[in-house]
């Protein structure tokens, strides 16, 4: 799951001749988290404060001179470095007013960027591939550089990362139409070459560390995005030659008529794309979006649309994406949550429904879009959404500390305040999480309510929050546990087990005074109460009452002629678990299930679960054929089908432990009563069958013919 | 009763043709229908519209209108001349050009002294009607422009002319015209396809789709009124002149009444009353019959429409009538070498029905091991239309007969190969036949002409006229023969004035005749054993009568004092063929056009509250109570509309069935009418 919130405009640009620059050669974080240095194409760097959008510091150089590379904050010496005129490095504080009267040198060969390392000195990358660090070159400014590029080589792009806690070089250079990854690490000092495969440079690279490496996202003018995954090479030493470096498609995305000419991608997790310029797949033509992709499953997480033009640049700092477009520089914070298929299944059947363009947005509104009475209230209203994301993570801070009671509050007030399903869901996922993590760690904290009001939200699936379904069986919350099996949907088979388990193991005693839910407990008090009402009463004249036709599943069916069963089988036995245990099993049948994993699990039941869960789906299935449940009316009731595959999953697993267990033979004739019953109305369905397309065909050849020859009888 | 094997055969592509004229004579109440194929059918309007009748077609004949005059009736055409018909003998009894090009209208002087008719050279030609042939008188008019159409004035001194665009009225005093040209349409051409003289105004129906009403004597329109977008193309008015129908293209019949303006004051105006829908394709004819309406056009069927639809009790006169399918049999069955005979106007065909092996329960389909095949296929010499034609019982001998002559041919068959040989020397007498038919040992071929029968022996070397039978008491001319059946021993012919000879074959006299019943005989057959005769009538009467005893039978006796279910008398198509099951002496069969009946004579007649369509009633009871609910008549609408039922000597029944929709499909197409939603 992934969302973008509101944009805030945070300055005008100085639009280049003709429109085709967007005046912005950089954004490099500063200080704080909440400051960033952006550096004109020209001649200046700004530093602003994000959430106030206030410049707090400018810097020009003198005319005739040009900043050629990004400036960046060092927070080792709290200074600003920046290179004018691709020789020159100036370094200045904070307290500097004028930037020439600054510290400045000159290096002998042309500097490509100076790039800011965590936790270390920063990095000078020159044109011509040489790396130094930043405080050697300023020691000895005029040392020489060597060449470890051709002279005809370009680089394109540069990123240092922390991989293993070392700092670790690349860049991308392209020469001859081959693309060469180039990485260096000064610990061990290693250096390798890679050759992109495809040849063609990227249009927009990123880079994220993984296990052991670094993944590197390319996108490409075709709309492609691939991922390479670099190795970490353990052994230190240069090697000299160059290496293919595989790529895998994550991402193709529709790009219309023509190929992309600007545009950029940044990976912004392991599984989300933030790409800006790639044509909107459901839009028109002519409007430029910001879209975060999800690679995993390949569907769109979020969208906003960009007013006016777009540079094709997008960087992304401390959990905001920057994007110059039209005249101004938006800041639009995102966030990216976990994905989970469920997840990821909501939002492409969104996006695959036959929903009208503009119907897509809704989680986002764009304001751009606003009619004009709405206008004046925009401004309040910007601030009011900005401060909601502000305040969702204050408030999960609050959380982590709040009292139990304290926490149902602000949880219930959450909920009711958030109207917004999107951003809902990315919340409630985030609460939960904290709240479950929580609990894990104070034995004694346990927001009943509120986890049930989570769940009720409809908001949470398994996978969003894998430990919640756990914890309620750890706190033997069955209440929290009914809900989660009725909500999620998709729960894994191992925790379907485990709580099939738990509910078979606890005492009919306990389960009773646990409240559940009022349907379902109301479906199987139904069903009991029929089983001693009604349970000697035959019915009339033996005729027995239609039988449904299956809907694919769907509903409650039923498939066996009452009178067949009743005649060999006692369908009216007794409810061999207690109304709340039933209840629990019924809700256990209806959960989701593929029957090869369950299959597995299954077999860690023991013998006399096993028994007594048969023998109360013996049960059901004794009640589903006297047509009674037709009688009790439910919401949520489980299938004939479902009661029995379970059965027949039952059997299957279990199948030499019931036919060694001698109280389990009683059961399974009965069950084999059934299925020769079964067997016995197919085939007899099965003669008829033969009759009644003969019939058919009788019909048919009714039909005009020149000459025929009937048979007539006259009375 | 039991149960039948059943040929049934739809190969038989009867296809009846339209009706382009009609004349009704209000003094023998006779009507007169005219198809394109040239015949002329003559309906009795007292006896339920019986069709009496037919003369005939031939190839090119055209008739586009006809006229009675007296008892007379002529019919011209496009081949421009003007024909008298012969009905005793039912043919043309002479034929006059009148030189003045296709012939589109004819019309007789209320005094039936004159003829007129409108010629495509624009003149009207007035004919003096002598006693055998007509005299040409004057010309009138003259100009150019084709006449369409013509009517007289009850005074008989002035005739209006319908032409393109206007409408000319002749004073026969003077001889002047006194044309009363308007142009009628602005914009397009309009061809006055209907006039009629009352006597104070002129009606016209028009191409565009208009009734006008004209003054006679100003030539000024005194009413417009439009009928609809296609063309109106007849127009008739009851004697009275208060009631005015126009048939149309989109197959309505439009009635105007003229009402008084103001109830219980004089002035009255012409006010379109009713429209009736019962035609898909144009309405070409028109009659007035006191109180129905009958209409006929391209979809060739003809309507009868009572126009007193308010009556109480229903009954056949009440009833709407739709006549589509001839009343007499085009098809001949040779029960002993299940054959049969199709009778097409310009050609005959024989085929030999198909077999099975199979036997089944009752309502199933039996496989078909040999297909039925055409064994021949006979194209008439001449131009004139058959009239009739027979198979004989053998499958030996086929005869045919045009108003010109007749045909004997043998038929040959042996392994697959047919071969046919025409019979010379035919007797001279037996020049045409009104009906022909074999005796059972297809020993001998009967044609009945006006005034005898003639019996000519077959022999395998050929034929020898053997005698002529003609009936004791040689009343009149003897009108035409239309019935005749016989069995081995007797002969019984029966003739349009409903009277009924039986000739004694062996002794080669006549034998006696039957009491003569008011309505026509539709259908007769004589029982192979008994020898009764079963004789049935237009209006659904049926007699035995005892040839042997000379007197009718007990059963018959019973029948008239008990009498008929209102059922069965309602019906409104008459009874077209009568045979019998070889196997049962009781069982009787009757078919008409849309069920077969098999009267099962020992059973007790139904009675007048019973149920008559009992079968299904009579399927679900038990075996033992069906007797005591079941009557004679035995109905059987399984197959409809039926052409022929006979049965064959293996005691299957044979039944010719022509499906609607086929003949539907075959006609051309009504005009386009924009339906909703289309």
């Amino acid at each position: 799951m992934a969302a973008l919130y509101e944009a805030t405009t945070l300055c005008v640009l100085n639009v280049g001749p003709g429109g085709s620059d967007s005046g912005i050669s950089g954004i490099e974080p500063s200080a704080d988290d909440d400051q960033v240095v952006v550096t004109d194409s020209a001649r200046s760097v700004t530093v602003y404060k994000v959430s106030d959008k206030k410049a707090l510091g400018s810097w020009t150089v003198k005319q005739g001179q040009t900043v050629t590379c990004p400036a960046i904050y060092n927070p080792q010496t709290s200074e600003y470095v920046v290179v004018t005129d691709s020789k020159v490095i100036r370094v200045w504080k904070d307290s500097d007013i004028n930037i020439d009267r600054a510290f400045k040198t000159t290096v002998s060969a042309d500097v490509w960027r100076v790039l800011s390392v965590p936790d270390s000195e920063p990095l000078v990358l020159f044109q011509r591939g040489a790396v130094r660090r930043l405080d050697t070159l300023l020691a000895d400014p005029q040392q020489p550089v060597e060449n470890v590029l051709p002279e005809e080589a370009v680089i394109r792009w540069s990123a240092v990362l922390n991989v293993e806690q070392q700092p670790c070089l690349m860049f991308l250079s392209e020469q001859k139409g081959e693309t060469l990854l180039l990485m260096q690490r000064r610990h061990p000092d290693s250096a390798a070459r890679y050759r992109l495969e495809g040849g063609e440079a990227p249009l927009s690279c990123s880079a994220l560390p993984c296990d052991g490496g670094v993944r590197l996202f390319c996108l490409y003018s075709s709309g492609s995005v691939y991922e390479s995954v670099v190795p970490i090479r353990g052994a230190g030493g240069v090697v000299e030659e160059v290496q293919p470096l595989p790529r895998t498609l994550l991402l193709n995305l529709p790009v219309g008529e023509g190929k992309l000419e600007s545009a950029s991608a940044v990976s912004l997790d392991d599984a989300h794309v933030a790409l800006v310029g790639v044509p909107h797949p459901s839009a028109g033509p002519g409007k430029d979006f910001l879209c975060i992709w999800n690679t995993n499953f390949q569907t769109l997480q979020a969208a906003k649309e960009m007013a006016g033009r777009i540079y094709g640049q997008l960087w992304c700092s401390c959990g905001k994406l920057y994007v110059p477009h039209g005249k101004s520089l938006s800041v639009i914070p995102f966030k990216c949550q976990k994905s989970s298929l469920a997840a990821a299944m909501g939002k492409l059947r969104q996006a695959g429904s036959n929903v009208p363009a503009s119907g897509l947005y809704t989680s986002v509104p764009s304001w751009t879009a606003a009619t004009p009475d709405m206008r004046s209230t925009k401004r309040t209203l910007l601030r009011s959404r900005d401060v909601s994301f502000l305040r969702l993570n204050q408030f999960l801070e609050d959380v982590k500390i709040a009292s139990a009671e304290e926490v149902q509050k602000k949880v219930s007030a959450f909920l009711s305040n958030l109207k917004n399903l999107h951003v809902i869901q990315v919340a409630a996922g985030g609460l939960a999480s904290v709240l479950v993590s929580r609990c894990q760690e104070q034995p004694g904290f346990y927001p009943h309510s509120a986890l049930v009001q989570l769940v009720h939200s409809q908001c949470l699936s398994y996978s969003v929050c894998p430990h919640l379904l756990t914890l309620a069986l750890e706190k033997k919350d069955y209440a929290l546990c009914q809900f989660c099996l009725q909500v999620f949907p998709d729960i894994p088979e191992a925790v379907a087990c485990s709580c099939l388990k738990a509910f078979l193991s606890e005492s009919d005693g306990t389960l009773d005074t646990v409240s559940l839910e009022r349907d379902s407990v109301a479906f199987v008090e139904g069903l009991i109460a029929n089983s001693t009402q009604e349970g000697g009463e035959t019915q009339q004249n033996g005729f027995c009452p239609t039988t449904q036709v299956e809907d694919g599943g769907g509903g409650p069916t039923h498939t066996t002629p009452a009178v067949l069963t009743r005649s060999s089988m006692p369908l009216d036995m007794k409810c061999p678990v207690g109304l709340h245990k039933a209840v629990l099993l019924n809700e256990i049948l209806q959960v989701a299930y593929s029957d090869c994993f369950l299959l597995l699990h299954l077999k860690t039941l023991s013998a006399p679960q096993v028994i007594l869960f048969l023998q109360y789906l013996q049960f059901l299935y004794g009640k589903y054929s006297q047509d009674l449940h037709t009688q009790v009316s439910a919401l949520r009731s489980p299938a004939m089908t479902q009661i029995l595959d379970w059965i027949c999953l039952l059997v299957d697993a279990h199948f030499t432990v019931l036919v060694m267990a001698p109280e389990a033979r009683e059961l399974l004739s009965h069950l084999h009563k059934v299925v020769r019953l079964q067997v016995k109305v197919f085939s007899e369905l099965g003669k008829i069958e033969g009759c009644l397309q003969a019939l058919q065909k009788a019909k048919q050849s009714g039909d005009v013919c020149q000459y025929s020859i009937e048979v007539i009888e006259l009375f | 009763m039991g149960e039948f094997t059943v040929h049934r055969v739809r190969f038989f592509h009867y296809m009846p043709s339209g009706i382009c004229a009609m004349a009704f004579n209000r003094r023998t109440e006779r009507l007169a229908v005219a198809r394109t194929d040239g015949s002329v059918e003559l309906y009795s309007r007292t006896d339920h519209f019986f069709q009496e009748k037919v003369v005939p077609g031939r190839q090119q004949r055209s008739i586009q209108a006809l006229c009675w005059v007296g008892k007379r009736l002529f019919g011209a055409g496009l081949s421009g001349e003007i024909a008298e018909f012969d009905l005793d003998n039912l043919r043309l009894k002479f034929s006059q050009d009148a030189y003045g090009g296709p012939i589109w209208s004819i019309v007789c002087n209320p005094q039936g002294t004159h003829l007129a008719a409108g010629c495509e050279d624009g003149t009207v030609k007035l004919f003096e009607i002598l006693e055998d042939q007509i005299r040409f008188e004057r010309n009138m008019g003259g100009q150019k422009g084709r006449i369409i159409s013509l009517a007289w004035h009850s005074s008989g001194t002035k005739i209006a002319a319908g032409m393109i665009d206007m409408i000319k009225v002749f004073d026969l005093d003077s001889g002047e015209l006194r044309s009363r040209g308007s142009r009628m349409q602005q914009s397009q051409e309009c061809v006055v396809w209907s006039v009629l003289f009352l006597s104070d105004i002129i009606v016209s129906g028009d191409s565009a789709g208009k009734v006008k009403m004209w003054d006679v004597n100003t030539g000024t329109l005194i009413k417009n009124h439009q009928v609809t977008e296609w063309d109106v193309l007849t127009l008739s008015v009851s004697q009275d002149e208060t009631s005015l129908f126009a048939g149309t293209s989109e197959g309505t019949v439009v009635q105007f009444q003229l009402l008084d303006v103001v109830l219980g004051q004089e002035e009255k105006e012409w006010v379109r009353t009713r429209t009736f829908k019962n035609h898909t394709h144009d309405v070409i004819a028109l009659a007035e019959a006191d109180t129905v309406i009958i209409s006929g056009g391209m979809d060739t069927q003809l309507v009868v429409r009572p126009l007193l639809d308010k009556l109480d009790f229903k009954s056949r006169d009440s009833s709407l009538l739709k006549i589509l399918f001839p009343q007499r049999s085009l098809v001949s069955c040779a029960k002993k070498a299940g054959l049969l005979l199709f009778q097409y106007p310009t050609h005959l065909e024989l085929w030999r029905l198909g077999d099975t092996e199979g036997h089944g329960p009752p309502g199933c389909i039996l496989p078909v091991s040999r297909n039925p095949e055409k064994l021949l296929h006979l194209k008439i010499k001449g131009e004139d239309h058959v009239c009739c034609s027979a198979v004989a019982p053998c499958g030996e001998w086929i005869a045919y007969s045009t108003t010109s002559g007749i045909r004997l041919y043998r038929l040959q068959r042996d392994n697959k190969n047919v071969s046919i040989t025409k019979v010379p020397k035919l007797p001279k007498v037996l020049r045409h036949a009104h009906q022909l038919c074999f005796s059972p040992d297809s020993s001998h071929l009967y044609g009945t002409t006006s005034s005898a029968v003639h019996v000519v022996a077959l022999t395998s070397a050929g034929c020898k006229f053997e005698h002529s039978l003609k009936p004791n008491s040689c009343v009149e001319p003897f009108g035409n023969e239309s019935q005749e059946i016989s069995d081995g021993k007797f002969l019984a012919s029966a003739n349009s004035n409903s009277e009924i000879h039986i000739y004694n074959m062996h002794k080669l006299k006549a034998h006696c005749t039957v009491p003569v019943y008011r309505s026509g005989v539709s259908a007769m057959g004589i029982h192979p054993e008994t020898n009764n005769l079963v004789i049935v009538h237009a209006d659904h009467q049926i007699f035995e009568f005892s040839i042997e005893q000379m007197q009718y039978t007990d059963w018959s006796r019973r029948v008239q004092k008990e009498g008929l279910h209102h059922v069965w008398l309602e019906r409104d198509t008459p009874v077209i063929n009568v045979t019998f099951n070889p196997q049962n002496p009781n069982h009787v069969i009757l078919h008409d056009s849309y069920m077969f009946c098999i009267i099962d004579q020992s059973l007790p007649l139904p009675d007048r509250k019973s149920q008559f369509h009992n079968q299904l009633t009579l399927k679900s009871l038990p075996e033992a109570e069906r007797l005591k609910h079941s009557h004679a008549f035995k109905e059987c609408k399984l197959y409809q509309p039926l052409l022929c039922v006979d049965m064959l000597e293996n005691q299957s029944l044979v039944v010719v069935e022509r499906p609607l929709l086929d003949i539907t499909t075959n006609l051309p197409a009504p005009v386009r009418q924009k339906k909703f939603a289309t």
